[in-house]
């Protein structure tokens, strides 16, 4: 897949790669700004990912891990990198791609070629799982009865529990994700900006859920996507297959504002970045605070702070035709919920899918 | 001048979603050299067709998007300054979509 040979020189470049020292370099690396030629670059991203993996014991030899692969270039450089570091470094992992189908027209199903040709490509097996069949709803039919407010918290609370749900059918020990620092650092502000402790305390570590039944790792942490990028020109120069589209739906989320925030950050000091990470990190929260405790919903099973997750709540609001549940500030909705069970007899007119009938 | 041009995550949209173009520039007349600022000026005029926005800022490209010259980053080759020759290859590609 890769291009041959090597293109001429431009006379303006006439340094040799700081590591072989023998060929014409083809970037210079962010951290250290050396000048480093394409295989050499290879070697140093894929042996950095193998540290963080070591150090940060990601890995457990003879785990199942599913990758979370949307298509796009993390999750693809993430799936390709992976797949070659456990055959080299003998991991003894098993390794799956696992792909949510949310039903967007024109955006997931084209994403999802790309990771039905990655199956191949990689030799990994994939698991799809789709709204539709786990909730009863595409995306489409969402966004035509809500429009373009508030369909990313549907899409969110779903992918999130949808990814879940996949990793159980596939019984993997452990989901890993492309998020690199830039996403990481983002969910930082989001979480600080909405207030939420509970996630901010968690959202920075590098694994999560270890005390639940499916943890989930993002090797590329450290990465950051400043130019020039370390994982999309790996992608480029690998000529890996990826689908780079921006979702339809989601101009108007929230966490756009803070992406278009990173990125002007990043502009004048790369660094900032990993210091948002750090501060999330550092971040202590005081003993006397009340924290949500952690328990599971009443209705499908899945792990909630309050009587029922938030998946459905939202889908209780769908099925309803009272979309707006679940929405925006959520005190008083339980509440509201309990007096609705008492006088409907609730729990009976239920329609939508069971999606409590996977185990955790 | 012949040159390949590629546009990538997500810029083919602006050049309608074409992704490899195999242009021909003419230098000015009594110039020889091509450098990438004129190029840049030259994609702008001719190839985006929407946008222009997402593709540039002020006289170079917007921050976010990966420049390579025959596959060589173009921070090694003087960005802007770079100079063209014939049949070279030049590479654009979008960070700020989606992973």
């Amino acid at each position: 897949m890769e291009k041959e040979g090597d293109a001429k020189p431009k006379n303006t470049a006439p340094r040799l790669c700081c590591v072989c020292n023998h060929r014409r370099p083809a970037l210079k690396r962010p951290k250290t700004l050396d000048q480093i030629c394409r295989e050499c670059f290879y070697e140093v991203f894929e042996e950095e990912i193998h540290q963080v993996i070591v150090e940060n014991q990601l890995f457990k030899p003879g785990e199942r891990v599913a990758i979370g692969a949307s298509g796009g270039k993390d999750s693809t450089v993430l799936a390709y990198v992976l797949s070659k570091l456990n055959r080299q470094h003998q991991y003894g992992l098993d390794l799956f791609l696992l792909s949510i189908d949310e039903g967007i027209t024109g955006y997931r199903d084209d994403s999802l070629e790309t990771v039905k040709r990655n199956e191949i490509q990689y030799g990994l097996p994939l698991k799809v799982v789709s709204y539709k069949d786990l909730y009863g709803w595409t995306m489409d039919e969402i966004v035509k009865i809500i429009g373009l407010k508030n369909n990313c918290t549907f899409c969110g609370v779903f992918r999130r529990q949808a990814l879940d749900r996949g990793a159980a059918m596939l019984k993997v020990d452990k989901v890993a994700t492309g998020h690199n620092a830039d996403d990481i650092a983002e969910t930082v502000l989001l979480n600080i900006l909405r207030g939420d402790i509970a996630r901010l305390s968690r959202c920075t570590a590098i694994t999560t859920g270890e005390d639940g039944p499916i943890p989930r790792c993002k090797p590329f942490k450290f990465h950051l996507l400043q130019i020039p990028n370390c994982i999309l020109t790996y992608a480029y120069f690998k000529r890996l297959d990826y689908f780079s589209t921006e979702c339809i739906y989601s101009p108007n989320a929230y966490r756009g504002f803070a992406r278009e925030f990173i990125k002007d950050l990043e502009r004048i000091r790369p660094r900032a970045i990993l210091d948002i990470i750090k501060s999330g990190e550092d971040f202590r929260i005081s003993t006397t605070t009340k924290m949500p405790e952690q328990g599971t919903c009443e209705r499908c099973g899945y792990i909630s702070s309050q009587k029922w997750c938030k998946a459905c709540v939202l889908l209780e609001g769908l099925n309803r035709g009272l979309p707006k549940l679940g929405i925006g500030r959520s005190r008083g909705l339980n509440i509201e919920r309990k007096k609705d069970v008492k006088e409907n007899n609730l729990t009976e007119s239920i329609e939508s899918k069971q999606c409590g009938t996977l185990d955790f | 001048m012949q040159l390949t041009l590629e546009f990538g995550g997500g810029l083919e949209l602006l050049c309608e979603s074409k992704k490899i173009h195999k242009v021909n520039v003419e230098t000015q007349k009594g110039v020889e050299k091509l450098t990438m600022k004129d190029l840049l000026t030259w994609v702008r005029t001719n190839l985006i067709k929407e946008r222009p926005e997402m593709f540039m800022k002020g006289d170079t490209v917007r921050p976010g998007v990966l420049v390579l010259v025959n596959d060589c980053d173009w921070e090694l080759s003087g960005q802007l300054n770079t100079t063209l020759e014939e049949k070279d290859v030049v590479v654009f590609i979008s960070t700020l979509h989606g992973g």
